[in-house]
């Protein structure tokens, strides 16, 4: 058996989908791509297919990572092209490496997110961070099945940016600024989402979008010393093969340990 | 002039609204085209949520074949839920398609499926929010022509107000024939406007355009008649049959959502119509004659359809398919073909015989052993001679013997309670009926984890039917009736601890009688319903029985009429009925001996083995029965690939990297 790991990305309207609903979608992908996926045993055999967190319903990822097996070797190049071509527009199958020791979920530590607050100023969005930042603990409530509950957006924040560049809003009418707003988070449990984050923004400085954010995961991985994140694929990619780009937003490219696993 | 999409202005709203993917389209196999490159543009709407209308086999098809047109562009459009409706309508967000995002109003055409009655006042809400005036006749040429189809349509009389037009039957050359009447029309530069294009749908003597009839009522409220009122209107508009299926293999390429919906499989329309005479069913009635798909047009649909799609369940789909005559080589042949493969095959069939229980045997190699669907549809003997299913209770015990003794451990059985004639009786032996099959279930697989589930349903009486002019039961008898049967079912504690019993009370079956055998009327109290909040009536949660009721009040009592005029009441044989200017091509007579052979308990066979007894479609509509065997085989065999043994698809990816660790 074959066990491949693969980072994918889910864009635009995309970002409405459940991890439900992208399950569905990928192991319908399998099917259309021809893979030799490997099934689980038993009455109703399901392809093997491991998933690993999955950015909330509401926001895209452009770094979404998935184990699934297959019954013989297979170059990971060509399963990547496949499955991509076989996947619905707006998923994205942007990497894939046979799996390393170890299981792919204990490479993934932290997220950096890029929240986009359309009609929110850079001042603004700075001064809530700061606050933020300076508090010690910040409690924000989170609705569950359970009811609502409480945890503490500031212990899990790595590191809070916000970006230099003003941007002019695509969506608030009449065209307003939209202040971009870069968090690595820890991934502790309960896990801290960017809906946490902005409840933190407006629970410390009263801060509240006049239209709703738009998050997107950029990366996932283990922190390096310098508070940038591992490529959690770059270990096991082949010294030969083409390495890939991290995401698209420029922010990413001068991520530090974006691609430390390979230069190691 | 491009029309532009409204997703920037929909966006913002979608993280404020449940399941937000319904309504950002994105499916697999959705087609996306330029608007200024096409002449005639549809959108198709199915006027209740996205879960459910997504896999409506009516719209899949139609949509597929319109977009085949290189110069049709079609698009779907679906019901949205009160959240998002309110939303936008304080944001002036009008109804949209889901593929583009482009507003409903700026289309040539919209179709809209009227698959059931309660999705009536969602087809409001999606009319109003496209800025489409509610009413026909307040239309101008800057709006869309509003066209019904699909079962409903039969007689679309309660909405014949909100509607432009209606098609009767089968649609894939229909929507065609309309296609062209509207591209002509606007190439000439729309003459005559508006009302010129109505006039020309209504000369096909197939499209029924329903301001081109007026309806006069008698003193006591019935109908006088309904005659045309121009020359271009046909004395009966007829219905529309496509024959050879194998000519229209659709849908080629299931939509495939994101979301989740109610129906998560390829299905293959394995024949259409039915003739087994069932009395109660509309479906069986307006779809005749029978016309089979070949086995080798079946098997190609499947595995184009899997290739596709990359589902996991192929739904052998029909009126009742195990009547297909080459059911037992598809069945096998499919089986064999996907033994192994993670695909699973349903057919949803309920006939009571042992023929039924081999063909779910040779389902079951390939998936879920779940329970097996019996529908002898009534408890008693006598009524079953009324309804015509002739099925006696000797045969369902042997045939459940054979199931269980298969190793089936449950069996659902279907009845409908309030059927033309019907006792209190005939329903207690429901109870008696489901006790046997518990009895014989343990006999037979010496075991006491025999299950049965009987599922009930309210009768409608539906036009089209020998059952035309039956009075409807009342809810609260129906609903008395079956707690005397939950009674008579625990009565013998050990035996009907395993027998479980569903069904939905009965008023919301009241309101379906209304609007299907309704008049124009009726058309009234939707309206008053939709403006005073009624939005998806088939939904249990959503429906409001009184609020229908305190409408019909308002609206019906004043016209002398009432709901149970439109009801619970029997009509006679000279009555004009509001569909009768719709031709089904069932002859009206024959609909009335049937009617008078149901109360004497007298049967009627299939045509299918005896010889034709004049139901009158074939003649009027120049048709015939189509069924096998075809003589060409479902396949040639190429099986697929056992998920645990590489298959030929794996050389593809055969480069090997290196050694797992």
């Amino acid at each position: 058996m074959c066990r491949l790991w693969l980072r994918y990305a889910k864009r635009g309207r995309l970002r409405f989908t459940s991890h439900r609903d992208i399950a569905r979608a990928v192991e319908r992908g399998l099917r259309r791509a021809g893979l030799p996926m490997a099934y689980s045993q038993g009455f109703n055999p399901h392809p093997k297919v491991s998933w690993v967190g999955a950015a909330p319903t509401g926001s895209a990822s452009e770094a979404e990572y998935v184990e699934i097996a297959l019954v013989t070797p297979a170059d990971p190049a060509v399963v990547r092209a496949r499955l991509d071509a076989a996947m619905p527009e707006g998923l994205a199958v942007l990497d894939a490496v046979v799996a390393g020791p170890g299981s792919l979920a204990d490479r993934m530590e932290a997220s950096r997110w890029r929240i986009e607050l359309p009609g929110v100023s850079v001042a603004a969005l700075r001064d809530a961070v700061s606050a933020v930042l300076a508090a010690p603990e910040v409690q924000v409530e989170r609705m569950t099945k359970n009811g609502s509950r409480s945890v503490d957006a500031r212990a899990a924040l790595v590191s809070l940016d916000v970006s230099d560049q003003p941007v002019v809003s695509p969506v608030a009418e009449p065209v307003t600024e939209c202040g971009i707003l870069t968090a690595v988070v820890w991934q502790a449990s309960p896990a801290v989402r960017p809906d946490d984050v902005l409840s933190a923004l407006d629970v410390v400085a009263g801060l509240r979008p006049p239209v709703p954010a738009k998050a997107t995961r950029t990366a996932q991985g283990r922190l390096d010393d310098d508070g940038g994140l591992v490529d959690p694929l770059g270990a096991d990619r082949s010294s030969t093969g083409p390495v890939p780009a991290q995401s698209g937003d420029g922010a990413e490219r001068s991520d530090r340990g974006g691609v430390a696993g390979h230069a190691g | 002039m491009p029309v532009e999409s409204v997703f920037p202005r929909l966006e913002p709203l979608l993280p404020r609204v449940s399941k937000p993917v319904q309504y950002v389209g994105g499916e697999l196999n959705a087609t996306a085209k330029d608007w200024d490159d096409t002449a005639v543009r549809w959108a198709l709407c199915y006027p209740d949520a996205y879960e459910v209308g997504l896999p409506n086999q009516g719209i899949m098809i139609l949509y597929e074949v319109l977009n085949e047109q290189p110069d049709v562009l079609a698009e779907r459009t679906y019901a949205v839920w009160d959240d998002l409706e309110q939303l936008m309508r304080e944001h002036g967000v009008p109804q949209f398609t889901v593929e583009s995002h482009r507003p409903v109003g700026a289309f040539d055409l919209l179709g809209v499926s009227f698959a059931t009655e309660l999705g009536y006042t969602n087809l409001l809400t999606a009319l109003d929010l496209a800025g489409i005036p509610l009413h026909s006749t307040d239309r101008t040429d800057e709006h869309p022509i509003v066209i019904g189809g699909g079962h409903a349509a039969f007689n679309p009389e309660p909405v014949a107000d909100f509607v432009d037009a209606a098609v009767l039957g089968d649609g894939e050359e229909a929507v065609l024939e309309i296609t062209g009447i509207v591209r002509d029309w606007k190439a000439q530069g729309r003459p005559g406007g508006r009302e010129e294009l109505l006039g020309r749908l209504a000369d096909t003597g197939g499209v029924y355009v329903p301001r081109c009839y007026d309806v006069d009522y008698l003193p006591d409220g019935r109908i006088e008649r309904v005659v045309p009122n121009t020359d271009r209107a046909p004395e009966r508009v007829s219905k529309a049959t496509t024959m050879d299926l194998d000519e229209w293999p659709y849908p080629k390429q299931p939509l495939v959502p994101l979301a989740e919906s109610v129906h998560e499989r390829m299905s293959v329309e394995i024949f259409r119509g039915c003739t087994r005479g069932c009395r109660f069913c509309q479906a069986g009635m307006i779809t005749r004659p029978v016309r089979e798909r070949s086995a080798a047009g079946i098997g190609d649909m499947v595995q184009r359809g899997l290739d596709a799609s990359g589902f996991t369940e192929v739904g052998l789909l029909s009126l009742s398919s195990a009547d297909h005559s080459e059911i037992g080589e598809v069945t096998k042949g499919l089986a064999d073909r996907y033994e192994g493969s993670g695909t699973s095959l349903s057919l949803p069939s309920t006939r009571v015989d042992a023929f039924n229980v081999d063909l779910a045997n040779e389902l079951a190699r390939n998936g879920r052993r779940s329970g097996l669907t019996f529908a002898p549809e009534g408890g008693s003997e006598r009524i079953r001679r009324v309804i015509n299913k002739m099925v006696s209770e000797e045969d369902l015990i042997s045939t459940v013997s054979t199931a269980f003794g298969a190793g089936w451990r449950q069996v659902k059985l279907y009845f409908m309670c309030g059927l033309p004639t019907e006792t209190d009786d005939d329903v207690l032996q429901i109870a008696h009926m489901s006790h046997g099959v518990i009895r014989a279930g343990r006999e037979v697989s010496g075991r006491k984890d025999i299950r049965a589930t009987i599922s009930i349903g309210a009768f409608v009486p539906k036009p089209h039917t020998p059952f035309q002019w039956a009075a409807q039961e009342h809810p609260a008898v129906i609903d008395e009736r079956l707690r005397k049967l939950r009674a008579e079912i625990n009565s013998d504690r050990r035996i009907g601890r395993n027998v479980g019993m569903r069904y939905h009370d009965g008023k919301p079956a009241l309101i379906e009688g209304l609007l299907s055998r309704g008049d124009r009327r009726v058309g009234r109290v939707i309206e008053r319903v939709w403006r005073e909040g009624g939005r998806f009536d088939g939904w249990g949660e959503h429906f409001s029985y009184d609020r229908w009721v305190e409408a019909c009040v308002a609206e019906l009592e004043p016209l002398g009429v009432s709901l149970e005029w439109f009801t619970t009441r029997e009509r006679d044989r000279t009555e004009v009925l509001p569909w009768d200017h719709l031709d089904s091509g069932l002859d009206k007579e024959w609909l009335w001996e049937d009617w008078v052979d149901a109360l004497d308990g007298r049967e009627q066979d299939d045509c299918r083995w005896v010889p034709c007894f004049d139901c009158g479609v074939c003649p009027s509509m120049g048709t015939d029965i189509q069924v096998g065997p075809g003589g060409r085989p479902l396949l040639p065999v190429d099986p697929v690939a056992h998920p645990d043994t590489p298959g030929q698809e794996v050389t593809a990816v055969s480069a090997p990297t290196r050694p797992w660790p």
